[in-house]
């Protein structure tokens, strides 16, 4: 696998990350690096094989539907960058 | 500009006609009392962030905990739509970047849903009764949302709404015109509430409908799609679709491709534009949230949900056909809703009356007076034993249809029950022989003039007669045996 | 004075009220002042908090009515919240988050009547294994201030091995508490994934990380999972089991060969020529030492365990770039001065909050996870999780613990590695595996090399043999004392 560094911009842009043209031309060395690491994992033979997203072979448990929070927005937005009315502020919101 | 018609699935342009092919996505609000994965409320109206908790606002730290009440409403609709409840299904994270969604990712279930297939049936104006094919339907979160209002430049974001548990029932690509998406639509829209699952408020944003619209010449494959979002009501739904076909038609009628894209309808200007913020949002990396294990669910649970289940719809349709009698459209109308449907049945177990007579009366009188009072039956003042008790005065001939109505009109402003309004109103029908004919008697003898019409063969001057003699008695005569007696004394 | 008592020993002496919790914590407040800044092992310290818990463990004690662990200074990890004392992560992006929650370990461990005297340096987002890429600088190795403590919980095991307290909290998502007691010379455990709560701990790759505690001793582990153990209806990971006590087995009178019959597995593919000799010496040493206790070894093998690096490398940065996700500078976290539009602020905000190699592993995971690599990658990895997993299954048919190298080598020197992410990748070889099966495994002192580096020898165990391999441990330290020796550090009072 090659990645190339278009990619690295793209999924940067994906990740939301701000990257200049030296910061990417870094990380994509470091990226081919680890990537090369990984690649290893191609040869195996995994046919049949099930995947294991969990560490624990264990079903969801479940809440009852119940109301168990109060409103405590005060508390949450006194570390938030910028708050008025209650409300986030965010930078305007195209749709 | 093609011409399109909303009620041919072959929409008309030039040269060989062309099909419309639509599948619909709905975002159902569950009708839960908390969120989906935490303990705060989902009531609609708070004021901003009050019932957004440190799991609805993504803190970072705390975690997802399923509420077994969405899971239990998915159950009932996956019974209610004949699709299978999955034993296992699995929640996925769907990721992009926006201000209204807190972590980042949005909950959702992708590769394996809750409730896979079924289908929901309408009748479409061109192609009579059809089966709307469901894909799936799947448990997720809703979004915040953003205020548009300006604050310095900036928007605000409210995250009330985010953690409000959703089902997203998704169609196959089955509707041919806009007629039936809207069918559909309404068909659904009714379900979930009958199923007690959604309270369907689209102003509040309960149901929500998305559009998948092409376009393609008879016989063709399917053509490029375009997502049309925010139709919240039945109406912007049939518009949308009507402008999204004429744009998509005219657009490759003259040479131009569809872009497969997301658009918004604009009900002001009464079409659709691409909406860019999603541009870049194809890539939703979904992967099985970590957070959350499969989701089991019993056979066992599937049985106890399935004994709690209401009677559907159609079945209930059926049965007022054969039970009741009824014809096909009285008992398609009675069972538009579950209200309807009990305020019918327990008209008629109260007695007395011909489930026919009620229904008649539940489809005239009484809806026209919840159209004009703009109330849901539930909250009518007049109760189903009541309607009952008025009916059998008909029936018993103590009143006249008539006359029926009045005290209806006097039930409906709480002046009491049918018997009190007959006896305290003196409405009660004269059904004494004599009585009428001495009443018939006067009428002949104060108009000899029609009379003679009548003699002469003008056979409308008969309804004349009647009309008299019932005023006369002020609408209590009997009206059959006036009707007789006229007949008789004019030497019938 | 009190600083070479264990977690235990203390507990009993602030029992017994032959000490005050006050006097401890002042003890302990000021030899963090006096040797923990050349260590930088603490980023936040709570000094009044201290003394106040301290004086209401005091009283506890004289009404009756402590926990087990009451007056006990202990640190946290900073990727632990904590309620009005502020939680990094390491990192620029929370340089100023105060949670108003505690996690459910640091919950269990308050209950306890442990006294909190801040938060320890780690990794930044827990991402690392030397703990140099912190916002708040590396962690100096108490042995050596040369060389790196291991991470990403390096400031907790710096903190526990300069004898500054006597435990502390770490989490685990592919070695992150065991290598670092290797490096540092102390005893870290890894309970059973499921077995600890994660809620309240600012998840790197939820399907991986695993609180847990690090002491001087088995015995000191045991009583602190004690604490952090437990069902959290918080956690839907988060397993419901009967409460265990982890010491109990310890307890039990010591005999001449304690490990009769234990049968322990002897992966080859962890005595590989890639050891540090100065590692393998010291690991078939401890091997000797628990032939004398009556255990006797098995040769077991685990194929695919040396997979486990990439595995690792995919199914982590996959959850952790998800999991970051939600700092983008709205609700709290830091976010970018100048920006010109949304997309440029989110950009920007993560571009300055995060460090180099957490944004490496970010866009590792996009990637992994993105249109058309998924399969070849991600799901690829669950695969080969699999097949680590069941290698384990089989091996557990023939033995009862797996023993081995903690790490392939001693700890390197400061910035030795930095450069080169595969290489420090590497560090973390033998400890992944058992985040990816969820089994626990710990990690003890086992010897020195001639430079006066720790040794650590790992002792893993099947699903919930916490028990098992916390007493085979605890009738190691019985019978030697490699957990006793202390670095000498520059200002020892």
């Amino acid at each position: 696998m090659t990645l190339t560094l278009d990619e690295v911009r793209r999924i940067a842009h994906l990740a939301r990350i701000e990257i200049d043209a030296r910061e990417a031309a870094e990380v994509h060395a470091k990226l081919e690096a680890i990537f090369t690491m990984i690649d290893e994992l191609q040869a195996v033979d995994t046919t049949g094989v099930e995947p294991m997203s969990h560490a624990q072979d264990v079903v969801l448990t479940m809440r009852e539907d119940r109301v168990t929070e109060t409103d405590r927005h005060a508390e949450y937005q006194r570390v938030a960058p910028a708050v008025e009315d209650g409300l986030y502020l965010v930078p305007r919101v195209v749709e | 500009m093609a011409q399109t018609s909303t009620t041919n699935p072959a929409y008309r342009g030039s040269g060989p006609s062309w099909e419309v092919v639509i599948g619909l996505e709905t975002h159902a609000q569950l009708s839960t009392a908390s969120k989906i994965f935490s303990g705060a409320p989902t009531a609609f109206g708070a004021a901003p962030n009050t019932q957004a908790s440190a799991v609805d606002i993504a803190l970072p730290g705390v975690l997802p905990v399923l509420n077994r009440g969405a899971v239990e409403r998915a159950i009932r609709f996956g019974l209610a739509v004949g699709g299978n409840v999955a034993a296992k299904s699995v929640f996925a994270r769907k990721n992009y970047f926006y201000p209204d969604l807190p972590k980042g990712y949005q909950i959702s279930q992708y590769e394996i849903p809750v409730v896979q297939g079924g289908g929901v049936d309408i009748v479409s104006p061109t192609r009579g009764a059809i089966r709307v094919r469901l894909t799936r339907a799947h448990l997720e979160e809703d979004a915040g949302k953003s205020l548009h209002e300006d604050y310095h430049g900036m928007s605000g974001i409210d995250l009330n709404r985010a953690g409000t548990p959703l089902l997203e029932i998704v169609t196959e690509p089955d509707l041919r015109s806009s007629d039936e998406a809207v069918a559909y639509a309404k068909a659904l829209h009714g379900l979930v509430r009958w199923i007690g699952i959604c309270d369907g408020n689209m102003q509040e944003g309960s149901f929500r409908c998305d559009a998948n619209v092409s376009v393609r010449r008879a016989g063709e494959p399917l053509g490029t799609r375009c997502e049309i979002k925010n139709l919240n009501s039945f109406r912007f739904m049939q518009q949308a679709i009507d402008y999204e076909v004429r744009r998509q038609i005219a657009l490759v009628e003259e040479g131009g491709t569809v872009v497969q894209e997301t658009r918004l309808y604009d009900p002001d200007r009464d079409e659709t534009r691409s909406m860019r913020s999603k541009e870049d949002a194809q890539d939703y990396r979904y992967f099985p949230d970590p957070d959350l294990p499969p989701l089991a669910i019993s056979g066992e649970w599937i049985a106890r949900v399935k004994a709690g289940m209401p009677e559907l719809p159609e079945a209930m349709r059926a049965r007022f056909g054969t039970a009741y009698g009824l014809p096909d459209h009285d008992a398609a109308m009675l069972t538009a809703s579950r209200e309807t449907a009990s305020y019918f049945e327990e008209a008629v177990r109260a007695g007395g009356v011909e489930p026919k007579t009620v229904a008649n009366w539940m489809l005239g009188e009484v809806s026209a007076a919840l159209n004009r009072a703009e109330i849901d039956i539930a909250a009518a003042p007049v109760k189903p034993p009541a309607l009952a008790g008025l009916l059998a005065r008909i029936a018993d001939g103590t009143i006249s249809g008539k006359i029926a109505k009045d005290v209806f009109d006097a039930m409906w402003a709480g002046e009491g029950d049918a018997d009190a309004i007959i006896a305290k109103k003196g409405l009660e029908q004269i059904s004494d022989e004599g009585a009428i004919e001495k009443l018939v008697d006067g009428v002949l003898a104060a108009n000899a003039s029609i009379v003679a019409e009548f003699r002469a063969g003008k056979e409308k001057a008969f309804n004349s007669l009647v009309g008299k003699a019932m005023a006369a008695s002020k609408g209590k005569a009997n009206p059959a045996q006036v009707n007789a007696i006229l007949k008789r004394k004019l030497g019938g | 004075m009190h600083s070479h008592d264990t977690l235990a020993g203390l507990a009993a002496r602030l029992a017994a009220r032959e000490l005050s919790a006050v006097e401890l914590a002042q003890d302990t407040l000021s030899r963090i002042a006096t040797l923990g800044p050349a260590l930088n092992a603490f980023v936040t310290l709570d000094a009044e908090g201290a003394l106040a818990q301290a004086r209401a463990a005091d009283d506890a004690i004289a009404r009756g009515t402590a926990g087990p662990l009451a007056g006990v200074p202990i640190a946290h990890k900073d990727v632990l919240m904590t309620a009005g004392l502020r939680t990094t992560c390491g990192s620029r992006m929370l340089g100023n988050f105060v949670a108003p929650y505690d996690a459910h370990v640091v919950e269990g461990l308050r209950r306890a009547g442990t006294v909190l005297v801040g938060k320890t340096n780690m990794d930044e987002f827990a991402m690392g294994s030397s703990n140099e890429t912190s916002h708040f600088g590396p962690v100096k190795n108490p042995w050596n201030p040369a060389y790196v403590p291991g991470g990403s919980s390096g400031g907790s095991a710096a903190a526990v091995a300069a004898r500054l307290v006597p435990g502390a909290t770490g989490t685990d998502t592919g070695g992150s508490i065991r290598q670092p007691a290797s490096l540092s010379g102390i005893c870290g455990l890894k309970p059973t994934y499921g077995v600890a709560s994660r809620y309240g701990l600012v998840a790197f790759a939820s399907s991986l990380d695993t609180p847990g505690p690090f002491a001087r001793t088995a015995e000191d582990c045991a009583l602190m999972l004690n604490a952090m153990a437990g069902h959290d209806p918080r956690d839907s990971t988060s397993l419901d089991r009967p409460v265990e006590d982890y010491a109990r087995a310890l307890r039990a009178g010591a005999s001449a060969r304690p490990l009769e019959g234990l049968r322990i597995g002897l992966p080859r593919e962890y005595f590989g020529a890639g050891n540090d000799p100065e590692v393998a010496a010291a690991i078939d040493a401890a091997l000797a030492e628990f032939a004398k206790l009556g255990a006797r070894t098995v040769e077991v093998a685990l194929p695919a365990v040396k997979l486990s690096v990439p595995v690792y490398y995919v199914i982590a940065p996959a959850e952790a770039s998800s999991n970051l996700s939600r700092f983008d500078g709205v609700r709290y976290g830091h976010r970018a001065a100048r920006y010109d539009d949304l997309t440029d602020m989110y950009c920007r905000t993560r571009a300055e909050g995060f460090g180099a190699e957490v944004k490496r592993r970010i866009l590792v995971g996009t990637y992994v996870l993105s249109h058309g690599y998924y399969d070849a990658y991600y799901l690829k990895a669950q695969k080969v999780r699999r097949l680590i997993a069941n290698d384990f299954a089989r091996a557990w048919r023939e033995c009862d613990v797996i023993m081995g190298p903690t790490a392939p080598a001693p700890a390197f020197r400061l910035g030795d590695k930095t450069d080169d992410p595969v290489q420090m990748y590497l560090n973390d070889i033998f400890t992944i595996a058992a985040n990816l099966t969820g089994a626990p495994a710990i990690s003890i002192p086992c010897g020195l090399t001639k430079g006066g580096l720790p040794i650590g020898l790992q002792v893993q165990g099947d699903y919930f043999a916490e028990g098992l391999i916390l007493n085979v441990a605890h009738r190691f330290q019985q019978a030697t004392d490699w957990h006793d020796r202390a670095p000498a550090l520059g200002s020892e009072p």
